[in-house]
């Protein structure tokens, strides 16, 4: 095939790529526990600019300050949610990749369940209506 | 229960809905955030000034008229697309328009302004985006509108145009000022 040449640099590199990971390694956190939580909450925070990068692995610049702020706040001390109160009071709901669960996210984290129970319902209730059905076709 | 005779309607109508849902949700632009500050107080800052280093800009400057806070930088395509309207916004509607000079060198800053002109009142440097973060910018330029006691009441992201000025800025404005003078 043609193409067989290029399929595997192409994966090689896509799984390189997921590796790469740390974008700014030479800023390391000195406590091991601080970088851990560093590297978890920039994972969970969407870049603006890109839209479908977290901050964690983007190169934009907003993304940059975005990790200097929180980077700043890990080090004052500040918990998961002062930090994630911050950024949604400034840059809204959208900014964090799992939405919060809230009076208005509620029909997001619920909908599929929900959508899951109306099948099963119905999925039943034919179910049972077939098998009270007279297998004979000429019976009628 | 429903009449068995209408039941085949029931998927055409959830169908029905479901693109009706889907045609709204394509119109929007997912590049625009809604800004969580509509109706809030327009957040602290106190910057020194591109052009006069040694004075201030703070949000209390601000206070007291009708004004426009925009984000912008000499690196900015869209804020040198804008820039002209800003130019007749700021000498024709009387407005005033403060700037936030936003992650710019300052060289560039005033030789942009030196070239195409200088609509602005006053213009706080924010070179690192500490200030931008507070007001949840997100990329340049982006247009504020503050009312007399500081509250920003719209926020346009992106290019102003003219079109957008006289729809979503002018009748807030006219209305903002009826309302301070009465």
């Amino acid at each position: 095939m043609r193409f067989r040449g290029c399929v595997l640099p192409c994966v090689v590199l896509v799984l390189l790529a997921g590796s790469a990971g740390a974008i700014d390694p030479s800023e390391r956190m000195d406590d091991p526990e601080q970088q851990a939580f560093y590297e978890t909450i920039t994972a969970e925070v969407r870049c603006l600019v890109c839209q479908n990068q977290t901050i964690a692995n983007s190169t934009a610049p907003l993304a940059a300050d975005l990790r200097r702020e929180i980077r700043r706040m890990i080090e004052g001390g500040q918990s998961e949610s002062e930090i994630k109160d911050f950024l949604v009071a400034r840059y809204g709901d959208f900014i964090l990749y799992k939405p919060r669960f809230q009076s208005w996210t509620l029909l997001l984290w619920i909908g599929p369940f929900v959508f899951l129970l109306v099948g099963v319902l119905t999925l039943m209730r034919v179910v049972a209506k077939r098998a009270v059905l007279p297998i004979d076709e000429d019976a009628e | 229960m429903l009449n068995p005779k209408y039941k085949f309607f029931l998927p055409v109508l959830l169908f029905g809905g479901m693109v009706i849902m889907f045609a709204i949700g394509l119109q929007r632009d997912p590049s625009e955030i809604p800004s969580t500050f509509i109706d809030k107080p327009a957040p602290a800052f106190d910057l020194p000034q591109l052009l006069n280093a040694d004075k201030r800009l703070t949000q209390e400057t601000l206070l007291g008229q009708v004004s426009l806070l925009n984000v912008w930088g000499s690196w900015c395509a869209g804020c040198a697309s804008e820039h002209e309207l800003l130019m007749s916004i700021a000498f024709e509607s009387g407005v005033p328009i403060y700037g936030l000079n936003w992650k710019d060198e300052r060289d560039a800053a005033i030789n942009w302004l030196s070239q195409l002109g200088n609509p602005y009142t006053a213009i706080g440097v924010d070179q690192d985006n500490v200030i931008g973060i507070e007001y949840g910018v997100y990329g340049a330029p982006e247009t504020f509108l503050i009312d007399t006691s500081g509250v920003i009441r719209h926020k346009h992201i992106g290019p102003l145009t003219r079109a957008v000025w006289e729809t979503d800025f002018v009748p807030r404005i006219d209305e903002l000022l009826r309302g301070s003078s009465s």
